[in-house]
């Protein structure tokens, strides 16, 4: 229908979904996708295509009885972070079981808090050593593939890391705003991040974003270990540890929703 | 060469889930359909069995294509079902005569009550392991033999089929009306009450019993041998495992040496201990239940304990009461409080099982003042999962003379940290968790796997299984004490809800 022309450079799609959420805004009960359909003059087809991804997205919600739809509680909660921790361990823990056997090294999930990496999800390197498990914890950003990979998509967390004085574990860490800057834009190049003993003499680790809805960085998964195998001859991250923690991370990613990953 | 692959189908009370396991029992893909639940009356649960079978042939092609896998790149296919859900069918039209009668469903209450106070009843007992109640097939096959007028003539002369999900699956993929091979496992026939657990053998006075004709029952295999050549979903591969969805678990879980045990954390949980080569009679209300048998070697025995309400007291949570929006979030909010606050809740829904076996108990929240917020009852929720399998613990310590030394788990609910470590805590003793949490397909999976020569040995199998978490016991044994205390005082307060009159009017 030819109701609401996009100017150039508009979504029309995005100006419709704006026009649905106003409208239950607006009103006082539910409404059912005849009654959206109707309001903003579209085709029925449209209007419940439209209105099923906001509710994918938590923006609008179902009434299970009725089947009409209501605003949804994300749209309450949008500055707050959107996925629960332990939901994405639960989301995640069939992946990163498969990264641990692949690798033979240690996995960790992390998300940012309060701007330090807390360790969502730990599974042991399968050795059958003695480990510790260290879900709960807290890292630093600057130091590990993990908080690196996260503070590479999240502008503000970067800034005040950079602000701060970031403290040197060792020789290698970055501690100074270039550097800092010069490897988060690598790993926004590259999709994936490593530390090579920034944080531990002799360790080293390679992490990558997990995706949420809409391609939004939820949270980072990464394998860490020994620098002699987590790394080649010449220093470099071995090519096939990058790819697991690649293909592990877009696994995540795609039970998360985020489409292209 | 190219690479070779095991595919599982794990037939589960709510979904069909189909992986694919590659040679390091590494999980390659999966996919997964949900059935619907169907409630004609309260206490009566149903499924369609031709909708699970049609679920069978979307979820393995797309597992499949998913892993970039071809079927002639399948060693073998390994099932594991939902056990005592009991279907019935017509052999000539593969058409089921009735919908399939789930393990939850209480239809037979009255029939097992009279069943009970029948003469033989101990000796049916003694031969199959377990106690008469409404939650094994014999009693659900009886009823409808009652209830579908000339079910009973038909099932004599061999018109009709018996059988439990992997019955009703494997005939299907072998040819359904067309030559399909009607046969059960030892595992899943031990869950009817109709099998003789020292034999392996249909029992000829549990037959006479429960009335049952015997032409209509499944041939009994072992667990892990070739039945047959799929024709349909998975033409040409080999069908080479069948195993009950718990001895999966405890098969998956690498349980081979008796004293082995793991506890799978689902909707309900499931408690089996490998007793070896002699079935284990309970005195403290565990089931006897055949663990897994290889080809002709003997049988291996397990203890059972099963706890009805454990992850769906967190989906109640969720769904009736409102409190999260997604089942994780009760660790969050959880952990927004410091302890239970004396708060204590006993999911007796429908009663209690083991170690209680009490059907007249119901639920309670007890402990209750004023400072309860929703955070104490989400810790409430998550510490009865605790202390429910503290007691089938006790139970099977008891029963088998030997000391728990470590627990092993599975199921969704081990991505609870919170619940993990509180479980540790309560036992005493290490909980761990194995690298794949998926062990009932796995051992679905490994079962078929080593029969077709896969996987070689046990001894293979084992060293698949690498630790992936463990939680070590922190509480302090004075604390233990005291709570645990608390726990049975408000177990002994859901005892004798339902009175006796309304049970009698009910039946």
């Amino acid at each position: 229908m030819a109701s609401i022309r996009p100017m150039p450079g508009q979504v029309q799609s995005i100006a419709r979904a704006a026009a649905i959420l106003r409208l239950l805004a607006s009103s006082s009960g539910r409404l059912g996708i005849g009654e959206i359909a109707r309001s903003l003059d579209l085709p029925k087809g449209t209007a419940h295509g439209i209105v099923r991804t906001l509710q994918d997205v938590g923006f609008v919600e179902q009434d299970k009885t009725s089947g009409k739809y209501q605003l949804g509680a994300a749209l309450l909660h949008l500055g707050t972070s959107y996925l629960d921790v332990n939901e994405l361990r639960s989301r995640s823990i069939n992946w990163a079981d498969p990264l641990a056997a692949r690798s033979g090294e240690a996995v960790r999930i992390g998300t940012l808090l309060d701007g330090k990496v807390l360790v969502v999800h730990h599974v042991f390197r399968p050795d059958d050593t003695l480990q510790t498990l260290d879900v709960g914890s807290l890292l630093p950003p600057h130091a590990t593939a993990l908080g690196k990979v996260l503070l590479a998509y999240d502008v503000g967390a970067a800034n005040s890391v950079m602000q701060g004085e970031p403290e040197p574990y060792t020789r290698r860490t970055l501690v100074t705003a270039r550097t800092l800057t010069r490897a988060l834009t690598e790993i926004r190049d590259n999709g994936w991040g490593a530390e090579i003993e920034e944080m531990t003499l002799g360790e080293a680790g390679i992490a990558a974003p997990i995706r949420g809805y809409g391609g939004l960085v939820v949270g980072a998964i990464g394998l860490s270990g020994p620098v002699d195998r987590v790394c080649d001859g010449h220093g470099h991250p071995r090519p096939t540890l990058v790819a697991y923690v690649r293909d592990a991370a877009r696994a995540v990613s795609r039970d998360l929703g985020a489409a292209r990953w | 060469m190219t690479d070779s692959y095991v595919v599982s189908i794990d037939q589960g009370t709510t979904s069909t889930r189909c992986i694919v396991f590659d040679r390091r029992g590494n999980l390659v893909s999966v996919a997964q359909r949900e059935h619907q639940q169907h409630f004609p009356r309260p206490g009566w649960v149903e499924h369609d069995a031709l909708e699970i079978w049609r679920n069978v042939g979307k979820v393995v092609p797309r597992a499949l294509a998913q892993a970039g896998v071809t079927a002639d790149q399948i060693a073998a296919i390994g099932i594991a079902n939902q056990r005592e859900s009991t279907v019935v069918w017509d052999r000539r039209t593969g058409v089921p005569v009735a919908p399939a009668i789930i393990w939850q469903d209480t239809r037979t209450d009255a029939l097992v009550e009279t069943l009970a106070r029948a003469p033989g009843a101990e000796d049916v007992r003694q031969r199959c392991g377990l106690p008469l109640a409404t939650y094994f097939s014999g009693p659900k096959l009886r009823w409808l033999l009652d209830h579908s007028p000339g079910l009973y003539e038909r099932a004599e002369r061999g018109e009709v089929l018996f059988g439990t999900m992997e019955s009703w699956l494997i005939w299907n993929l072998t040819g359904g009306p067309d030559g399909g091979l009607h046969l059960t496992d030892v595992t899943n026939a031990s869950r009817t009450m109709l099998m003789d657990l020292r034999t392996l053998g249909w029992h000829p006075d549990s037959l006479a019993f429960f009335g049952i004709p015997a032409a209509m029952l499944p041939e009994i295999r072992s667990s892990s041998e070739v039945y047959g050549t799929a024709t349909a979903v998975l033409p040409g591969v080999r069908i080479a495992a069948a195993l009950g969805d718990q001895q999966a678990a405890l098969f998956g879980q690498t349980c081979f040496a008796p004293g082995d045990a793991k506890c799978t954390y689902g909707t309900g949980s499931f408690l089996l201990l490998n007793t070896g080569a002699e079935p284990v009679h309970s005195r403290h209300g565990l089931l006897t239940t055949v663990g897994y048998q290889i080809g002709g070697e003997p049988a291996v025995y397990a203890l059972e304990g099963s706890i009805a309400i454990t992850g769906s007291l967190v989906q109640w949570f969720r769904d009736r009461l409102d409190l999260i929006s997604t089942a994780p979030e009760i660790e969050t909010l959880a952990r927004t409080v410091e302890d239970n606050g004396g708060c204590y809740i006993v999911p007796a829904f429908s009663g209690l099982f083991a170690p209680h076996w009490r059907s007249e108990a119901r639920g309670v929240i007890v402990g209750l003042t004023s400072y309860i917020t929703k955070g104490h009852l989400a810790r409430a929720v998550l510490e009865a999962t605790g202390w429910q399998t503290r007691e089938v613990v006790d139970a099977m310590n008891a029963d088998s003379g030997l000391d728990l030394t470590a627990l092993r788990v599975d199921g969704g609910m081990t991505a609870n940290n919170l619940l993990m470590q509180f479980v540790a805590d309560v036992l005493a003793v290490p909980v761990v968790r194995p690298m794949v949490a998926e062990t009932v397909s796995l051992g679905a999976a490994y079962a078929a796997g080593l029969a077709v020569g896969y996987w070689p040995d046990l001894e293979g199998l084992r060293s698949n299984w690498h630790l992936a978490a463990r939680w070590v016991p922190e509480m302090d044994d004075a604390v233990r004490a005291e709570e645990r205390e608390n726990w049975q005082r408000a177990v002994e307060r859901t005892f004798g809800w339902i009175k006796p009159e309304a049970r009698a009017a009910n039946e």
